[in-house]
């Protein structure tokens, strides 16, 4: 059985702890998505601010374990101020590390290009997939934010 | 819903049955995890099989399986005297008035389903008055919900007081002009138990149906569903330690004989014409198709063998388990940890629903997870209540006969790796 240090890494924890870009964001103009896991009730509210086709802002609201706060904590870091282009491509290697992509899904499978855009402490969330019931937990927040890119403001 | 002790005013009860013996016929709890044992802390979800019930199971299955009220050879009789041998077992353990009150149902969720759909649907027009309680679980609030989209009927709501019991003090107004009154006998998140019988006499004077959620309350509790004097109870074979996959109804007689079919198809017609159908009597026309008939056999050898027990014994054997549970979690971790729910034992079941630090449920399952301390983390299907506890989810420690004071010592002994990792 693998061992809680490889889930509970310190830049984990400490996001946990403190997580960066809480809070809302007046919509419109933000588009906002609400995320569910019916598994363990936790909710989450992605609110993205798009300047033309970039990220200007982020922010999330809602309430979770570690792993879904400390995920949505590090997304919002890695999205601020990147093209959609560029977010979509980092979902994909995100979700890719989770291990939950469809190969026989080209929309699906992360492209050669995908691997231009770093993980940087994302990384961390690796050791999730060694406890299968928590991947949900960390991608909630990335599932959240797909839905408010493909959602109007309003 | 807090309270920083516990308060055990409830007799001390001597367990009158060998809990190391009992433990020992559940061979899912003699497993060893990382050559360690199980500490089976989620009974209130399901329930671990016994070997009586396994070997009943496996012995149907390997001898006398065969399909019921249908066939004309021997085995089928066999079957079928198996298969309704079962119904009067667990009429019995709730003494119901007769077997054929009894309607074998997939789970409680259907059972509870059949009422508002069947009787419901027979009964309940646009205005009629459907009264609930705020500690119901999703399974006692959805399907009236469905029919109160369907119908236009009104649901009203018995509220709490702050130590998660019903408040009763309005109940009486709540109740004024309404049809049905469905409720829980025991909460599946905070443990605690309703007083059922003054619940069916208040719907009663209302001129209201009783409905009573038992599903928490059968597989810990003594239950006679005529002293209560309820007209429905739903309740479930996996949570009392037999298979999952078949449930029961209770009705009173007359009741059942007035309400029209649930489901339609083989084994609940008397007749088939082209222009129509003719019911069959109670309780085949609530049973249709071939029903779980190896799962019927498991339910009744788990009433078996939890008479074998004796109901007094395991409720005796769960009110000690939880004084000793309330008394050392309050011990170790004082207002560190809040238990949600009553904390006086005469009004509680073993189910613990708590908060620990501000450690999110989940992590802190997870952490348990690594000394194979089985809780459940999440909503309990009963989101209202969670949002009126105002948390999104809750740890959920659910005791049971085969549970001792080592897996009570186990869950603190975890709790206590929570606080080493999330650093406080």
């Amino acid at each position: 059985m693998p061992g809680l240090e490889d889930l509970y890494r310190e830049i984990i924890l400490d996001h946990y702890r403190s997580p960066r870009n809480r809070g809302e964001l007046p919509s419109p103009p933000a588009q906002v998505a609400e995320g569910h896991n019916p598994l363990c009730g936790d909710e989450i509210v992605v609110y993205l601010q798009l300047d033309g086709d970039t990220v200007s802002d982020v922010k999330v609201g809602g309430q979770g374990c570690s792993i879904s706060q400390s995920s949505a904590s590090m997304m919002t870091q890695a999205i601020t101020g990147k093209s959609l282009a560029e977010v979509r491509s980092l979902v994909r290697r995100f979700k890719s590390m989770m291990s939950i992509e469809t190969d026989d899904d080209g929309d699906e499978t992360a492209g050669a290009s995908d691997t231009d855009i770093a993980l940087g402490d994302l990384e961390a969330l690796q050791g999730v997939v060694k406890f299968p019931v928590r991947i949900k937990c960390a991608t909630l927040a990335w599932n959240t934010l797909l839905d408010a890119v493909d959602r109007p403001a309003g | 819903m807090t309270a920083a002790t516990a308060t055990t005013t409830a007799p001390a009860t001597g367990t009158t049955f060998d809990t190391a013996a009992v433990k020992a016929q559940f061979p899912f709890l003699t497993r060893l995890i990382d050559g360690r044992p199980i500490h089976y802390l989620d009974s209130g979800n399901t329930s671990q099989k016994p070997r009586a019930v396994i070997d009943a199971m496996t012995a149907f299955t390997e001898t006398s399986y065969a399909p019921i009220n249908r066939s004309a050879y021997r085995m089928a009789a066999e079957a079928t005297e198996a298969y309704e041998g079962a119904r009067a077992k667990v009429a019995g353990f709730v003494n119901a008035g007769h077997p054929d009150e009894i309607i074998f149902t997939k789970n409680a969720t259907e059972a509870l389903n059949l009422v508002a759909q069947s009787w419901g649907r027979a009964n309940l027009g646009a205005g009629d008055v459907v009264v609930l309680t705020h500690l119901e679980h999703h399974a006692n609030i959805v399907p009236w919900h469905q029919l109160a989209a369907e119908r236009g009927i009104e649901l009203r709501w018995v509220p709490l007081t702050s130590d998660g019991q019903l408040d009763l003090s309005g109940l009486a107004h709540l109740l004024d002009g309404a049809t049905v009154f469905s409720f829980s006998a025991m909460s599946n998140v905070l443990g605690t138990l309703t007083p059922v019988a003054e619940l069916c006499a208040a719907a009663h004077d209302a001129g209201a149906l009783a409905v009573v959620d038992a599903c928490q309350y059968v597989p810990h509790n003594p239950t006679d569903v005529q002293a209560w004097g309820a007209d429905f109870a739903a309740f479930s074979s996996h949570k009392m330690c037999g298979p999952s996959g078949i449930g029961a109804l209770w009705g009173r007689a007359e009741l059942l004989d007035a309400t029209p079919p649930f489901l339609g198809g083989g084994n609940m017609i008397a007749d088939v014409r082209l222009d129509g159908y003719t019911p069959a009597p109670v309780p085949a026309k609530f049973e249709a198709g071939t029903p779980p008939i190896t799962e019927a056999v498991g339910f009744g050898a788990a009433v078996d063998f939890l008479e074998g027990l004796g109901m007094d014994a395991v409720r005796a054997h769960e009110v000690e388990l939880t004084r000793y549970a309330l008394t050392t979690l309050t011990d170790r971790f004082g207002d560190d940890l809040t238990i949600h729910g009553p904390l006086d034992l005469d009004v509680r079941g073993g189910v613990l629903s708590f908060a620990f630090r501000d450690v999110h449920p989940h992590d802190v399952s997870q952490v348990l997870d690594q000394a194979n301390v089985c809780v459940r983390a999440g909503h309990h299907c009963a989101k209202p209540l969670m949002r009126l506890l105002g948390v999104a989810a809750t740890a959920r420690a659910s005791l049971y006969l085969y549970n001792d004071e080592a897996d009570v010592d186990a869950l603190a002994d975890g709790l206590d790796s929570a606080t080493d990792i999330f650093g406080f």
